[in-house]
């Protein structure tokens, strides 16, 4: 569904991601771990075209997507859910899903799936006419995700949904994310949280210093004796 | 009393011009952080739009309610598309380079409309045809309030009110409004960011050209440099009421109008001349920046990296 071929980005001189492949199937739940800076957010700026690579491509259902504008590829089914304060903190929580719909103008179907988002996340519906500024860190995330569901994207991608979040509130957001995955949606997950990423997904990889260091099963990999001392602190 | 009266209406009047133009400079600066410095000769070239309009219709010698609003609208929608223009081939190409490269762009672009209104249509003021008869009311006293003063009010109220509604109920609102947050993220929603930002320089532009026009109906006279002095009044009124901040580009507008005419009324008191009246809007940018620098309503502005 989504294969990025032989990527390198740089900002300026500085090289960010090197010759980076990886791919995801449909159906697929993959995940991207590595350390801060590692270049995960980089990766999933590049395929949301925020970022152009200097050299390869990024494909998506066979289409080549580096180059095309960020706001295009919503249409196409790729959605993301940005890292942590990516909401409209000057928007309520319902326009915050309503930007979500933005590419969408089918009344009944926008606000079937405004009830979708309030039933995965309940908190939200409490918090509907709140600005989302007002929200706890957790709260916010779950806009986040529920807005990135609005236009009902085949590929989403989630960029840390767990960072600097309370370990209840963690636990509900990846309960969400296998819910998601549920319904079919194929998510790239990128996260530094790799114990739970890598037990909430069916492929991984090892993001370092803006290279791919391992790849696998993530069963497998949360066995591997390295990931365990590098990522999992065993 | 009577002269309070009547300072404070005709401060409330041009206030409500400087208004209309603030609202252009605090949207530009909610969505691109860019002052536009050209703004202030848009509400100059919907001045000329108008004069042009009213000229060649025939509105000048038959006037009416008709001929006014079309001359008002026309003048909007000219100003609208020009305010586009300048964004889609002067801005755009620079706004990926530093923010100095921007507002350097916009001072020049602001030169370049000042002296091609003033080669293609000279230096010499015009007279702005009185599309509305014009008449003094006495409210009480020697106050009085006249026709196009009371027409500055309502169409200035009307387009606020409508701009309100644009801004918080409509999808395009919404979407200025997410843009301004966090442009990228906006873009991840597929919204067309360059189309919102071209639709605020439209909606911007289209009120100050409305401004042009309601202020020509008060005070006939119009030449090619009559946006430089008002605009900066405008943008010392967005600043003020807080840049980016909607509400405060009005509170802004109003205050800034009310200041200058009372100094022209009670100045010579405490001895200030009523010719200082230009000096006060910047008076009171000094005073702003130097005790609240974020204005009257703004939050403290977090520049984005």
């Amino acid at each position: 569904m989504l294969t990025l071929e032989n990527v390198s980005v740089s900002y300026g001189a500085i090289e960010a991601l090197t010759d980076i492949n990886l791919e995801v199937g449909a159906g697929e739940v993959v995940t991207l771990i590595g350390a801060n800076g590692a270049g995960k957010t980089t990766t999933l700026r590049t395929i949301t075209s925020l970022l152009n690579p200097r050299i390869g491509r990024v494909m998506f259902e066979g289409k080549q997507i580096s180059g095309i504008p960020a706001h295009k590829l919503v249409p196409m089914g790729i959605a993301m859910s940005p890292e942590g304060r990516g909401v409209f903190a000057n928007l309520t929580v319902r326009e915050n899903l309503e930007m979500g719909a933005y590419i969408r103008s089918d009344k009944k179907g926008i606000a079937a799936d405004m009830e979708r988002g309030f039933r995965m996340f309940p908190r939200l519906k409490e918090r509907e006419s709140q600005k989302a500024g007002t929200l706890s860190g957790g709260e916010q995330q779950m806009v986040a995700m529920a807005r990135s569901l609005m236009s009902r994207p085949r590929l989403l991608l989630l960029d840390e949904p767990s960072l600097g979040l309370a370990p209840l509130v963690v636990h509900t957001i990846f309960e969400a994310i296998d819910e998601i995955r549920a319904e079919g949606t194929t998510i790239l997950l990128v996260e530094q949280n790799a114990n739970a990423a890598l037990h909430h997904s069916d492929r991984a990889y090892v993001l370092e210093s803006g290279r791919i260091v391992m790849q696998g099963d993530s069963r497998e990999l949360a066995n591997d004796p390295r990931v365990k001392e590098a990522y999992l602190g065993e | 009393m009577d002269t309070f009266v009547q300072q404070l209406i005709n401060g409330l009047t041009i206030g409500s011009i400087y208004a209309l133009i603030a609202l252009g400079y605090t949207m530009v600066y909610g969505i691109l952080r860019l002052i536009n410095f050209a703004h202030g000769d848009i509400y100059m070239v919907g001045a000329y739009a108008g004069f042009i309009l009213a000229t060649s219709l025939g509105f000048a010698s038959d006037p009416s309610a008709f001929g006014f609003v079309v001359t008002l609208v026309g003048a909007m929608a000219i100003a609208a598309a020009i305010g586009m223009a300048i964004e889609r081939f002067a801005y755009r190409p620079v706004r990926k380079f530093s923010k100095m490269t921007t507002l350097i762009t916009a001072i020049g672009m602001s030169l370049l409309i000042e002296y091609l209104f003033v080669f293609f249509f000279s230096g010499t003021p015009r007279s702005f045809p009185q599309l509305l008869p014009n008449d003094n009311i006495t409210l009480f006293g020697n106050a009085t309030i006249s026709t196009s003063q009371i027409l500055i009010f309502v169409v200035s109220i009307l387009l606020m009110v409508l701009l309100q509604y644009i801004i918080y109920k409509t999808k395009i609102g919404k979407a200025m409004r997410a843009v301004s947050f966090n442009i990228n993220s906006a873009k991840l929603m597929g919204i067309n960011t360059d189309f919102v930002i071209a639709f605020t320089f439209a909606l911007g532009s289209a009120l100050a050209a409305a401004g042009g026009v309601l202020t020509a109906q008060y005070n006939p006279k119009i030449e090619p440099l009559m946006g430089i002095i008002t605009g900066l009044k405008a943008f010392v009124a967005a600043v003020l009421g807080g840049i980016g901040n909607i509400p405060g580009a009005v509170l802004g507008g109003l205050l800034i109008g009310a200041a200058e005419t009372l100094v022209v009324g009670y100045g010579s008191y405490i001895g200030i001349p009523s010719t200082y009246r230009d000096a006060v809007a910047f008076a009171i940018l000094i005073l702003v920046l130097l005790l609240r620098p974020a204005g009257l309503l703004g939050s403290n502005v977090q520049e984005k990296v």
